[in-house]
């Protein structure tokens, strides 16, 4: 690789570095259920990334690499429990999770049923919850979706609304 | 339930996974991180130095540098030797000889990689 085409990777990679490390680190805390884990995660995340970028650029055709990264994302969580032989638990910190709500009307109002969309989020199946927490925590749209988790468009659909009636049912009836 | 209600649970749901930003120190180490495998994808490839490598504690620099600072290239680099290393191990009078056998293969398909993209 010339070192022009080196620097410029660099450059673009750093790019993708600071406008997704929030999107990683959210998908991987909301994923993982702890701090500790969510850093690893990330980090492992992005020099994985880092080490694969020359490829998946050439591959993308201009198409956002979010998907991309959360699929690594993804991918190394899944081996980081399978290497724990354990299912994830998912102890999602309520406190860091509230806190991110900002005015005392919502910590009044809002707080009993956030903890109980919280607590029910918990109990959905992996594939539903990893689909609400890219629609949700990070904002991607179906197409999107679909890329980062191996789908079709129409399959996220429907996957996304399944997933939002259960969990529906789950803080109704909770 | 009707539509207003469910686009109040959507709502709800956005707020319940509000997005949660990485902490200060996180952006630290990991930013170092990267620009240390960066500098050392450039430097350690070009002077790799055979007499530095005879502690196989500092083998994994290198092999850290190598995977990270060219893709394909490097990729390519560690089949070929790999390829070869039957034949290395064959010729080799002690595990030292070895280490010293791939690394001087490594280096060759390195250069001969490079002479080609050239």
């Amino acid at each position: 690789m010339e070192p022009k085409d080196k620097a410029r990777l660099d450059r673009e990679f750093s790019e993708l570095y600071s406008s997704h490390l929030r999107d990683v680190y959210s998908y991987a805390y909301y994923r993982v259920g702890n701090h500790h884990d969510a850093e690893d995660l990330t980090e492992q995340t992005f020099l994985q990334a880092y080490r694969h970028f020359e490829r998946a650029q050439a591959e993308s055709h201009g198409r956002p690499l979010r998907p991309w990264l959360i699929r690594i994302a993804h991918n190394l969580a899944a081996n980081l429990y399978r290497d724990r032989a354990r299912r994830p638990q998912a102890p999602i910190d309520d406190t860091t999770v509230l806190s991110a709500m900002h005015t005392t009307e919502d910590l009044v109002e809002g707080r009993d049923e956030l903890a109980r969309i919280i607590a029910g989020i918990k109990h959905l199946p992996e594939e539903r919850r990893e689909a609400l927490i890219m629609r949700f925590a990070l904002g991607m749209d179906n197409r999107e979706i679909a890329r980062a988790m191996g789908k079709t468009d129409g399959a996220t659909k429907v996957l996304l609304h399944r997933a939002i009636k259960q969990l529906e049912e789950i803080v109704k009836t909770s | 339930m009707n539509e207003v209600a469910h686009t109040d649970f959507e709502q709800m749901l956005r707020r319940a996974l509000a997005p949660v930003d990485p902490p200060e120190h996180l952006k630290t180490r990991l930013e170092s991180t990267l620009q240390e495998i960066t500098d050392a994808a450039v430097d350690e490839l070009e002077s790799w130095e055979i007499g530095a490598m005879r502690d196989p504690r500092n083998w994994v620099r290198p092999v850290v540098a190598t995977a990270a600072g060219a893709t394909a290239g490097t990729a390519l680099v560690i089949l070929r030797v790999r390829a070869q290393r039957k034949k290395h191990q064959a010729a080799s009078k002690n595990p030292l000889d070895l280490a010293q056998r791939t690394l001087r293969a490594a280096r060759d398909e390195a250069r001969k990689l490079a002479r080609h993209d050239d």
